[in-house]
């Protein structure tokens, strides 16, 4: 797969943008609004000309403000998903999907399920659908970069979740250096395999997003990266407590009072963990136990990552439990603080 | 009872407005019966000043069209420094008296203008020709489609210029494809007014055209020559002046409605800084 490289420097009103960023297979950015998550996909694309820098997709630099490098947009070769999609409002969805005058128009509308609608325009449209015509819009003028703005804020909450299931399930496959913007953490951890964050125009840390919450580099980092995302596959139907049973991938079994079935991403806050050195007792309690595998100090707290999970402790209680890499603890939380995402 | 009053008195002082507003032209139609008023516009001072009028106006027309919309176009979508004094300048002359217009136009292409000389050098004199007429023309009723222009154009997504630019589209192509069409009712809107004023244009014109029949004598310097010479032709050139008029800004509302373009998005590339 190609790859990405955006190192560049822009003045913004209030904070200098610095980032330098190299997008192999899906890469999200998180970040608070006014981070500047924007102006990167717009310095990327060519719509912003940055104060110093260079963006190169592979061998092919498209912009090197020392060299007097700055190919115009048209001349990248990026799909450009807008945040509210920015179909144009006089066409029709075909002609939207046909603006870039390549020949998969059919293929696009069919692979996106919209070739219904192909005489539609896009006023007509629910959230769901302008989202699928501007994926086929993007992608129909054969892209060397996906970048998506924010690509669920548009959505309504009921519409969200299996939005976010198809995108995932399209990035999967579609083997592009993709850069997603969001400020949402839980989307970009169920999008993309690595996660940046954003903030005030710095990227405070990027890594993988078990990395971000085992060891984020500081608090905000941490209060920012909500949430521990495991993955695994509802077995049956919710039982008579209305508990729904989830089989995590490593094959041990958590409870949650979520309804949902398939696939699915099992949320928990790390505060919402608690540890122990034997298995904690009572019903309606998940339980999971592992290696202790690191203890950062973050603030005042510790985060702790036991197997596939990270909690978060007081340093109190780290102390009186122990905890030191390579010691097993047990980790428990309640199904009730046990979220049930829906993914492809 | 106080309500009552009030009521009374605010559509009294409508009723007042509104009746000094009309009677003008309702008594242009009623001085001379509608056939007469038919009649007199086969007079050969009138079919030679609708000649000229229609003439010179078209063209101004497409001058206005051509120049005009480049124009607006990088006023509303450029920022730089000294922008409003720009715009200003561009908006002067729907405020200027146009007797200054008219004598500012003799000044810069008149005989003795700015520029005089170097056109005769090159055997061309326009001051008292149909080509002053369009240029009278062009300058006072053009600002009004500029102003419109700029106005709809600004109005125009700035994502969807970037969507278009993005997708493989160069400047032209997004002028044409995005930005023309989407602010087409508004330029629409900003021609038609341009046309009313153009046909109604009479100080600037007498001024730096003269008033010869069927040369330069637009149907208003035609009104204003009948005026003492026959006093019905130059009401039924009136009445066919109001006809026009009240036909164009009819249109206008029924057909365009004033709309702004549709958006579809936040602009969030506009701001660069």
């Amino acid at each position: 797969m190609a790859t990405l490289s955006a190192d560049f420097a822009l003045g913004l009103r209030s904070y200098e943008l610095r980032l330098a960023l190299e997008v192999e297979g899906v890469v999200a950015l998180v970040g608070p609004s006014g981070a500047g998550k924007t102006t990167v996909l717009g310095v990327i694309a060519g719509l912003i000309r940055p104060d110093s820098g260079r963006v190169a997709l592979d061998g092919e630099v498209w912009l090197d403000v020392e060299r007097g490098v700055n190919r115009s947009p048209e001349e990248r070769r990026v799909g450009l998903v807008f945040q509210e999609y920015a179909l144009f409002p006089h066409l029709t969805v075909r002609q939207n999907v046909a603006y870039s005058r390549n020949g998969r128009v059919d293929e696009l509308l069919e692979r996106f399920r919209i070739s219904h609608l192909a005489k539609e325009r896009p006023g007509s449209l629910s959230g769901g659908e302008r989202q699928r015509v501007a994926l086929a819009r993007a992608l129909a003028r054969d892209p060397g970069v996906l970048l998506l703005d924010e690509p669920l804020a548009a959505l309504d909450a009921h519409t969200k979740a299996s939005v976010r299931a198809e995108l995932q399930q399209l990035l999967h496959g579609l083997d592009l250096p993709t850069l997603i913007v969001t400020h949402d953490y839980e989307d970009a951890i169920a999008l993309a395999e690595t996660v940046g964050v954003l903030v005030d125009g710095q990227l405070r840390q990027i890594g993988s997003p078990e990395e971000l919450i085992a060891r984020p580099r500081d608090p905000f980092v941490a209060s920012f990266t909500g949430a521990n995302l495991l993955h695994g596959r509802v077995e049956g139907p919710a039982d008579t407590d209305g508990l729904t049973t989830v089989r995590l991938e490593a094959g041990d079994l958590v409870y949650s009072t979520d309804a949902a079935e398939g696939e699915v991403g099992v949320v928990v806050h790390p505060w919402d963990v608690s540890l122990g050195q034997v298995p904690a007792e009572g019903s309606a309690l998940n339980l999971l136990s592992g290696e202790v595998a690191s203890v950062v100090q973050v603030g005042n707290r510790l985060r702790v990552r036991i197997g596939p999970l990270t909690a978060e402790v007081t340093a109190a209680s780290a102390e009186r439990l122990a905890l030191e890499p390579g010691r097993t603890a047990f980790a428990s939380f309640k199904a009730t603080a046990t979220r049930l995402v829906a993914l492809s | 009872m106080r309500k009552a009053g009030w009521a009374a008195l605010v559509f009294l002082a409508a009723a007042v407005g509104l009746g000094f507003l009309t009677l003008p032209v309702v008594a242009l139609f009623t001085r001379v019966p509608p056939g007469e008023l038919v009649r007199l516009l086969g007079n050969p001072v009138v079919r030679d000043a609708i000649v000229v009028s229609l003439k010179t106006t078209l063209i101004a027309q497409v001058l206005i069209l051509l120049f005009g919309t480049p124009l607006a176009y990088l006023l509303a979508t450029r920022r730089f420094p000294g922008r409003q004094v720009l715009v200003t300048l561009v908006e002067l002359p729907l405020v200027l008296p146009p007797a200054v217009a008219g004598i500012g136009l003799l000044a810069a292409l008149g005989r003795f203008g700015l520029l005089g000389s170097t056109l005769d050098a090159f055997g061309l004199r326009i001051g008292f020709t149909q080509t002053a007429v369009v240029l009278a023309v062009a300058f006072v009723a053009g600002p009004f489609y500029v102003r419109t222009a700029i106005a709809s154009f600004e109005g125009v997504d700035p994502n969807l210029v970037a969507a278009s630019r993005t997708l493989g589209a160069g400047p032209a192509r997004t002028f044409f494809r995005v930005a023309l069409p989407l602010a087409g009712s508004g330029l629409a809107a900003g021609e038609a007014l341009a046309f009313a004023r153009g046909l109604g244009e009479f100080g600037a014109t007498i001024m730096f055209a003269g008033s010869l029949q069927g040369v330069t004598q637009t149907l208003p310097l035609a009104i204003y020559a009948q005026f003492e010479a026959d006093f019905d032709v130059a009401v039924a050139m009136g009445a066919l002046l109001v006809v026009v008029s009240f036909a164009l800004l009819l249109s206008l509302k029924l057909v365009f409605g004033w709309q702004p373009s549709q958006r579809t998005s936040h602009s969030v590339f506009a701001r660069t800084s």
